[in-house]
């Protein structure tokens, strides 16, 4: 991997379509310097994406790229990773694509442990579809689908991942553009799977969980003293009712990947053109 | 003498009422004999009626019939079960010790064999069914040696104490006989199974898929357990990463077919198999495969639906869902397997076609095909008769001529052949994005005119190209002059070549088996120049009939079979035969 490649050749000729203000400018740019800081090129790179406004990024940004169905990405983007591990692999999508449609997927790929990165775009709330309530939505956040409120607990993907068995939980907010970067590259460069909530606000149709909510509300671990490796500090921070985090929270340094368990290390497109020398093996085991 | 030997051995499930079925059909496979095997069974792990029916013959055989001969019942249900398959001299063995009391049939044979005392003689219970198997040795005069190399094979990797032990209980069972029922034998008992210097392999249908998917250089397996699917991820597990590849087991069949995509978005050979509950989840994601031009491989392993249906019973149910499944309009090719040594051969090809046309293909195979084992010559499966055909695959060297006047590449290209190029991730100068939404020929959305048009005329027209360049050939057999053309598709085949040889020489009948559905061959002479023509199918509509009709704009007899049980070659001889003189 070339150490020339700069943040902007992740970048596709195609403008964003996202609101002005949105969220997810920041998340992406985050990503894209986070990836070209870590050595990669976009000929070595795949993005899974997912449906909603998160799922565009697949088009904005100029890498191998698969735009999937709706909260099916993490699958996706295993699938690439064990054909060749060679890849750099950053599977994206918003709240509603990995809590809500793919919540399943997203218990399973963390347990999974495939080194990969997963970056949630979580603006509480359905945008593309004009504002519904999303499962990270506040009990009594009103909407037109949800008039009184979902007036059910939101989903807290942090502890959802920790219950899991995650290796790597981290959180951060598109605005803090250092911090956001910093925090995906870390996620990157996890041994395993890195996931990174992204508090990526939603300028049309959120007017609570707002840059200024987060900008006043959020705690830089940092600045706390936290140990990421302590396990039971860790699970004290998400499970925290009354205070959000960013940084990266947990993470367990000694865990193995897939890959490792697995012995995943062949790039599964280089194939011999008729069967393997010793295909009649297999014929007679059948004697 | 009768030419071929039925015998089956049938208890509670739980009873190992498989695996001493297994050790048999090895013994006879082993000593030269063609075996051809098929399963009564349920959908769970103890308790409920299952059976192991093995049909042997020096000929090969090819289905299954209505006779046995020789059954072993560990339970009274197994003999209610197959009444109507026992004949009057057929002889079942039973263990007079258990609590049961046997109601065998006056005219049948009786063979009352201690069957669980034997075995604690020989070192333990477990080996009852072993001491049946040295009884029916005995019964059909087989000899016994064959039956101790399936016994070393079974049970080699559990220390040589094991295997003998398991030798004498086979032994006390045949001696017991020789004691107690040395005259058993009548004009139609009247058994000496002969042996042969051939060498045969034993295998079932998902063996045979997942074993021409090593062949094929699939690499990547993705999966979610099924009836009667599972054989398929069971077989690949263990053997494909012995050759760098991997096995997956999902946490749904939307993750499963998921994974396969990326997998195949990476380059690899990859495929997913399941049973018809899991193409309907699989169904959500199957139109981006197809829409973002994807090679996969979906094998779809039949058993009886409707939703849950009838687990472990046989249909063929699924053809119209892997024809039209899905929202939209976008080609899919649907091969299926019409033998199990085809089931080897069609996964081989099934993997070509998806990567030379850039389309997800179906493989449509039934669980008649995939529980059933049989004997064939190991040179059925010639590996070196295995070809690799990627399809357009570029690289560094020939990627700039695929590339737009800004430099990027076209992975929708909308060439004249409708294929486009494909680069794998890694290849210098190819990053591109795949979509499900519609888009153009970088593979980014668009809504407009034109490109829609060309989009859709381009996908479509792979389909042309396929049919130019394949051969869709049928499988013929019969007269080929006859009057009469039965057509079938899938599993049906074995039992209707070995109903040709039942059904009466004056009625002259060409069978034609078709293993593609989409795209096929065009019947339209064949059906036009017969004066009967009768489509054959385990489903209740007639789904491949339509098919005909629709291609031939002809009216066609149907035979249709839906009870949840395979055709046996003489119930549908007896069915032709009342169908073509009905018409007389």
């Amino acid at each position: 991997m070339s150490s020339d490649v700069r943040f902007t050749d992740f970048k596709s000729d195609k403008q964003p379509t996202w609101c002005p203000g949105c969220g997810d400018f920041g998340t992406m740019n985050g990503m894209m310097k986070a990836l070209a800081e870590t050595g990669n090129s976009p000929d070595d790179t795949f993005v899974v994406a997912g449906i909603g406004c998160s799922g565009k990024i697949g088009t904005y940004m100029h890498a191998y790229a698969l735009h999937g169905v709706h909260g099916r990405a993490l699958p996706v983007g295993t699938g690439v990773k064990l054909a060749n591990p060679d890849l750099e692999v950053m599977v994206a999508g918003g709240d509603g694509d990995g809590y809500s449609i793919g919540a399943g997927h997203f218990v399973h790929a963390v347990r999974r442990n495939v080194d990969m990165t997963y970056v949630v775009m979580d603006n509480r709330i359905y945008g593309l579809t004009k504002g519904q309530a999303s499962p990270t939505s506040r009990e009594d956040f009103e909407t037109s689908t949800t008039p009184g409120g979902p007036q059910q607990p939101p989903v807290n993907p942090l502890a959802l991942a920790f219950a899991s068995g995650a290796t790597f939980i981290a959180q951060s907010f598109s605005s803090d553009a250092l911090r956001h970067q910093e925090i995906v590259q870390k996620a990157i460069e996890h041994d395993g799977f890195g996931f990174v909530n992204v508090f990526s606000p939603c300028v049309t149709f959120n007017d609570v969980d707002t840059y200024d909510y987060f900008r006043d509300s959020l705690v830089d671990l940092q600045d706390e003293g936290h140990d990421p490796t302590d396990r039971e500090a860790a699970k004290e921070k998400i499970l925290e009712a009354d205070k959000e985090y960013m940084g990266v929270i947990w993470q367990d340094e000694d865990a193995s990947s897939y890959e490792d368990t697995h012995n995943v290390d062949t790039n599964m497109s280089e194939i011999p053109d008729g069967a393997p020398e010793d295909g009649m093996d297999l014929v007679r085991e059948f004697y | 003498m009768a030419e071929d030997f039925n015998w089956a051995i049938g208890g509670e499930a739980g009873d190992g009422i498989n695996s001493t079925g297994k050790i048999f059909a090895q013994a006879l496979s082993r000593a030269g004999r063609h075996v051809f095997t098929s399963k009564d069974f349920a959908s769970r792990i103890r308790g409920g009626y299952t059976a192991y029916k093995v049909r042997t013959s020096v000929d090969d055989v090819q289905s299954v019939v209505d006779r046995l001969d020789l059954l072993v019942a560990l339970t009274q249900r197994t003999i209610d079960e197959n009444l109507d398959e026992l004949h009057d001299d057929s002889a079942i063995i039973y263990d007079g010790e258990r609590s049961w009391e046997a109601d065998v049939p006056e005219e049948m044979f009786a063979i009352d064999v201690p069957l669980k005392s034997l075995a604690e003689e020989a070192g333990g219970a477990i080996m009852r069914n072993i001491v049946a198997l040295g009884a029916a040795c005995e019964l059909a005069d087989f000899p016994i040696e064959n039956l101790d190399e399936a016994l070393e094979k079974r049970f080699g990797g559990k220390g040589e104490k094991i295997v003998e032990n398991n030798k004498e209980a086979a032994r006390l069972g045949q001696e017991y006989v020789q004691e107690e029922y040395a005259n058993v034998s009548t004009d139609s008992f009247d058994f000496s199974l002969e042996t042969t210097d051939a060498d045969y392999v034993l295998l079932n249908g998902d063996e045979a898929i997942g074993m021409g998917a090593i062949a094929a250089g699939c690499r990547f397996y993705a999966g979610y357990p099924i009836t009667p699917a599972t054989d398929v991820m069971e077989y690949l597990k263990g053997r494909i990463e012995h050759f760098g590849g991997q096995v997956v087991q999902a946490e749904d069949e939307l993750s499963a077919i998921n994974m396969a995509l990326g997998a195949a978005r990476a380059g690899a050979r990859s495929m997913t198999a399941t049973s018809g509950p899991g193409i309907d989840l699989m169904t959500e994601t199957f139109g981006l495969v197809a829409t973002s031009e994807t090679p996969l491989v979906i094998a779809d392993v039949m058993r009886s639906g409707p939703s849950t249906g009838m687990p472990t019973k046989q249909e063929q149910g699924d053809l119209n869902m892997a024809l039209y499944g899905g929202h939209g309009e976008i080609p899919r090719f649907v091969v299926a397997p019409t033998t199990i040594d085809e089931c080897f051969w069609k996964t081989v090809e099934a993997f070509n076609l998806a990567e030379k046309y850039q389309v997800p293909v179906y493989l449509l195979a039934d669980l008649a095909l995939a529980v059933t084992e049989q004997t064939f010559s190991p040179e059925a499966f010639d590996m070196d008769a295995v070809e690799v055909d990627r399809g357009r695959v570029v690289d560094e060297d020939d990627i700039d001529e695929w590339l737009d006047e800004e430099g990027r590449f076209q992975p929708h290209a909308a060439t004249e052949d409708g294929i486009s190029p494909r680069a794998f991730p890694g290849t210098e100068k190819g990053a591109h994005m795949s979509t499900g939404l519609e888009h153009n020929a970088l593979g980014r959305r668009t809504e407009e005119k034109s490109v829609r048009l060309e989009q859709v005329e381009k996908r479509q027209r792979k389909v042309e190209t396929a049919q130019e360049r394949e051969d869709w050939d049928v499988r013929e057999y019969g007269d080929a002059d006859a009057d009469n053309l039965v057509i079938s598709w899938g599993s049906n085949e074995g039992a209707l070549v070995e109903a040709l040889d039942l059904m009466d020489d004056d009625l002259d009948v060409r069978v034609l088996s078709v293993p593609y559905i989409f795209p096929r061959p065009d019947l339209t002479e064949d059906v036009q120049n017969a004066d009967e023509t009768i489509v054959v199918e385990c489903n209740a509509t007639g789904q491949f009939a339509d098919l005909i009709e629709h291609d031939v704009l002809e009216r066609v007899q149907r035979v249709n079979k839906y009870d949840g049980v395979r055709y046996k070659a003489d119930e549908l001889a007896a069915d032709i035969t009342e169908r073509l003189e009905g018409q007389a």
